[in-house]
């Protein structure tokens, strides 16, 4: 059973107290659920597209956060509407221990999201680590909201333009803990090149790396980059940028025994994201992953010129649950992802 | 053995380590834990992408049949049992790497042919893959494996790791460990050794050493000067199911207690280790264990409680005694609750009791350690119109609902300074996103990557028997009928007894 709480042309203090009465009135009337106590979430969309990130809220499942206060913004609008929800959910309760969903949407105009935080700040559940994440731009709530949210979430691939997805990232991995869905989203093939690359007898293949091809879905370019930032960044390389020619992105990255070509080639799939990956070695080496039949399938061939053929098991996540991901994330520290972006800022000046 | 080779900068900020390409074999791969445990467990970890890079499964067991057919078998037992719905591409990609053999345990057929097949992966894949061979069968075979895996030269590779890992009960007596331990070590190096205890692989139990060790606040009052006694219990409302043969053979102390529950103790009363490799956790464990009061024949009675349970009423339904069970013996003597008080005697511990109980049919189902504080010196309270002031009481509870609960004296509203006990309760599930891994995708996943730390080394086995055995033989020798308790209640009333003054059992 959800308590439902709303007004019009409300206060941040009367939110609050409200937010308090419902957590009061479930205590009393013993419903069950617990209040969660892991992250706020903060969440900034356009009042007209909200429904398309609710129903990705929805679909986070137990990755949910303690607390998500959603300020849908409308251009004119002058007063704070507010409605809070406390609910649990009911499928949870074999579990006895449920959750309890603590969800503020705020109806909010473009005049208030330079001082957001002003409106927000006594929402959040103190000491708790604070994500925010405007799915539709609104960099200036972003940036009022910086000092008191830890973590920012992005979705580089949602940027039409990579140049600026990337430096958009990287600006703000300068200044507060980014999370990126599309970062996320190449965490098996990170995973999967670091392990191919594991066995002592191919451990130092690395370091003679002369080539790495990329292949992604036409628009996945941002992703692709991002990979490519990543081994750059983890192998000392330094990148130059990368120019088009021929439908692919190429360019030179220095590395520490030579020169490193990079380039980045559309792939013709359904799905976005990462299609596939070639390293080559100046030894005659060279490793391929790409999409396969439940997993990665990989190709190894040897300086003989003798390959082998293998598929690296792992089931496809689908994008339900990359924003769970997200917020899971959120409470993680990953050192890779800024340099990272930094590389991949280079490669696309 | 491995060369060692420079670190793989790659690896930096991933949450999953890579594991060097890995073939398992599974002897007993047709049995119960094979189907219900090991299979899916390994499913789960290729779904999620976590088996290494290369992985190849080579099931050893008595019948005869084809790869194919052990392929239909392992199929079917993930379908059934996997934590995470099968996605049949995956499931196919696993199975196409599976293959099995056949032959009795005793014979040279078996060993012959995992070596050909073991070979044929290396070579098929131009790469030496590790091996860890799986233990899943009946214990009296584990001395005969061991020992012609040794005779075959297939316990150590030039360019890979050869692992083995050993499932429960190792041994049924102190002298069957050691005598197993003799056996296994004769053939095997101890880092190549993993003896599963699958309760180490649980995120609960790794939690109580996050609690003791990443926390400043409890450290100063674990000890004897502040801790008044601890009680561990492990209790169940079931009885024993279909599980006749087994548990009759075992009983509570050899079931839970030998292991489980004596893991907990260890991990409760060990000092902080330097670090958290296997070495250095498993060494202040076996300290506690040796530590631990030596118990002789004259003293099993006044430390020891055992029990069978009787008819009675469990959850609104009547249950039967476990005389009555299908499959236990009318004149059965086998304990279905065992409680012990235990002293650890140490500079820390000293003068402290531990109470472990287990028991099958009890009121509830619930793992836990409570902690009692010392009383407070003085009291400047009155305690009319009150329960009055308790001992402060920390538990720590394992399941079903993980988590931590402190008791405190409060206030109780009013004009007259009366207190109560309120309770300032954590539950794990309200803090964290992630799902707790199985513990045997755990435990499997560190025995590919040579992480013992969570398993039971050679001295932690034998100073868990060294605690068991005295008090199992004195049992042997003490003709029945045991006392009994009703089912669903608290536990026999002999239990009492082992309470020290002052000192009641906790509710189950």
């Amino acid at each position: 059973m959800e308590g439902v709480w709303s007004a019009e042309d409300t206060t941040p203090g009367a939110i609050e107290s409200a937010l308090r009465g419902l957590l009061r009135e479930r205590y009393t009337q013993e419903h069950h659920g617990i209040p969660a106590r892991v992250l706020n979430l903060v969440v900034v969309v356009d009042r007209d597209w909200r429904g398309e990130i609710e129903n990705r809220l929805a679909r986070t499942g137990r990755y949910h956060p303690s607390r998500t206060i959603v300020c849908a913004v409308e251009e004119r609008r002058t007063a704070i509407d507010a409605v809070v929800t406390l609910g649990a959910d009911s499928d949870d309760e074999e579990d006895d221990v449920t959750p309890i969903r603590e969800r503020v949407e705020l109806k909010v105009g473009r005049q208030h999201l330079k001082h957001l935080a002003t409106v927000v700040d006594p929402l959040v559940v103190t000491d708790l680590a604070t994500v925010v994440w405007a799915p539709h731009g609104h960099a200036e709530a972003v940036d009022s909201l910086r000092a008191l949210a830890q973590v920012v979430l992005l979705d580089s691939v949602e940027e039409p333009e990579p140049r600026e997805a990337i430096a958009r990232a990287g600006e703000l991995a300068e200044r507060a803990y980014v999370v990126d869905l599309a970062w996320l989203r190449s965490t098996p093939w990170r995973e999967r090149i670091t392990a191919s690359f594991d066995p002592p007898m191919w451990r130092s293949e690395l370091a003679a790396i002369s080539s790495v091809t990329v292949r992604h879905h036409p628009s996945s370019v941002a992703a692709a980059t991002l990979l490519l930032g990543w081994l750059s960044s983890r192998l000392g390389w330094q990148p130059g940028s990368v120019v088009g020619g021929g439908g692919a992105l190429t360019g030179r990255a220095r590395g520490r025994r030579g020169d490193v070509a990079m380039r980045l080639e559309p792939a013709g799939q359904d799905v976005p994201g990462l299609a596939g990956i070639t390293a080559e070695t100046s030894r005659g080496m060279s490793l391929s992953l790409d999409r396969g039949e439940g997993g990665l399938r990989a190709v190894r061939r040897r300086r003989d010129g003798s390959e082998s053929a293998w598929t690296l098991l792992g089931a496809s996540r689908g994008e339900a649950g990359i924003l769970g991901e997200g917020i899971r994330q959120a409470l993680l520290r990953d050192p890779t992802y800024r340099p990272a972006v930094r590389a991949a800022g280079q490669m696309l000046g | 053995m491995a060369t060692v080779v420079e670190q793989n900068p790659l690896v930096e900020g991933l949450e999953r380590l890579p594991v060097h390409p890995t073939t398992l074999v599974i002897f007993g791969a047709t049995g119960d834990l094979a189907k219900r445990k090991l299979l899916p467990a390994l499913y789960n970890l290729a779904h999620e992408g976590a088996l290494p890079e290369r992985f190849n499964l080579i099931g050893v067991s008595r019948s005869d049949m084809p790869d194919e057919d052990y392929r239909a078998i392992a199929r079917e037992s993930i379908e059934k049992y996997s934590r995470t719905k099968t996605d049949d591409k995956v499931l196919s990609a696993l199975l196409e790497h599976v293959r099995y053999v056949s032959g009795t345990f005793d014979t040279l057929d078996p060993y012959d042919g995992l070596q050909r097949v073991a070979d044929e992966f290396d070579e098929e894949a131009g790469i030496p893959f590790n091996r860890v061979y799986y233990l899943s069968t009946a214990p009296s075979f584990f001395p005969m494996i061991i020992d012609a895996l040794g005779q075959r030269g297939l316990d150590e590779r030039e360019d890979a790791e050869v692992r083995v890992v050993i499932e429960k009960p190792f041994g049924t007596t102190l002298e069957e460990a050691l005598d197993l331990n003799r056996q296994v070590l004769h053939v095997f190096d101890e880092r190549q050794v993993f003896r599963i205890d699958h309760y180490l692989g649980k995120e609960t139990v790794q939690n109580v050493l996050a609690f003791r060790f990443a926390n400043g606040m409890f450290e100063p009052l674990w000890n004897r000067n502040y801790i008044d006694h601890v009680q561990i219990t492990a209790s169940e409302d079931i009885g024993i199911g279909t599980r006749a043969g087994y548990y009759d053979e075992s009983g509570a102390l050899r079931d839970l207690v030998q292991n489980h529950m004596l893991q907990l103790l260890t991990l409760l009363c060990m000092e902080p280790p330097v670090d958290f490799s296997a070495d250095e956790v498993r060494g202040e464990k076996v300290k506690v264990l040796h530590a631990i009061a030596p118990i002789t024949p004259d003293t099993v009675s006044d430390i020891a409680v055992r029990a069978q349970y009787a008819g009675g009423v469990v959850g609104g339904e009547a249950a039967p005694g476990y005389l009555e069970e299908e499959g236990v013996p009318d004149d059965s003597n086998t304990e279905t609750y065992a409680a012990l008080r235990l002293h650890v005697d140490n500079w820390r511990w000293a003068g402290v009791p531990f109470y472990l109980r287990t028991g099958k049919r009890l009121a509830r189902k619930v793992t836990e350690i409570a902690v009692t504080l010392k009383p407070v010196p003085h009291l400047a309270f009155g305690q009319d119109g009150s329960v009055g002031v308790k001992p402060n009481q920390l538990i720590l509870t394992v399941q079903p609902n993980e988590g931590v609960s402190l008791s405190l004296g409060a206030k109780i509203p009013g004009t007259r300074m009366r207190i109560r006990p309120v309770n300032m309760e954590f539950l794990y599930g309200t803090a964290f996103l992630s799902q707790s891994p199985e513990a045997y995708e755990r435990l499997i996943m560190d025995a590919m990557r040579g992480d013992a730390t969570l398993f039971t080394r050679d001295d932690e086995v034998e100073g868990q028997w060294r605690i068991c055995d005295p008090i199992l033989e004195h049992w042997a020798e003490t003709p029945g009928p045991l006392p009994t308790y009703r089912a669903g209640s608290q536990g026999p009333e002999e239990a009492e007894r082992l309470l020290l003054p002052g000192t009641k059992w906790r509710a189950i």
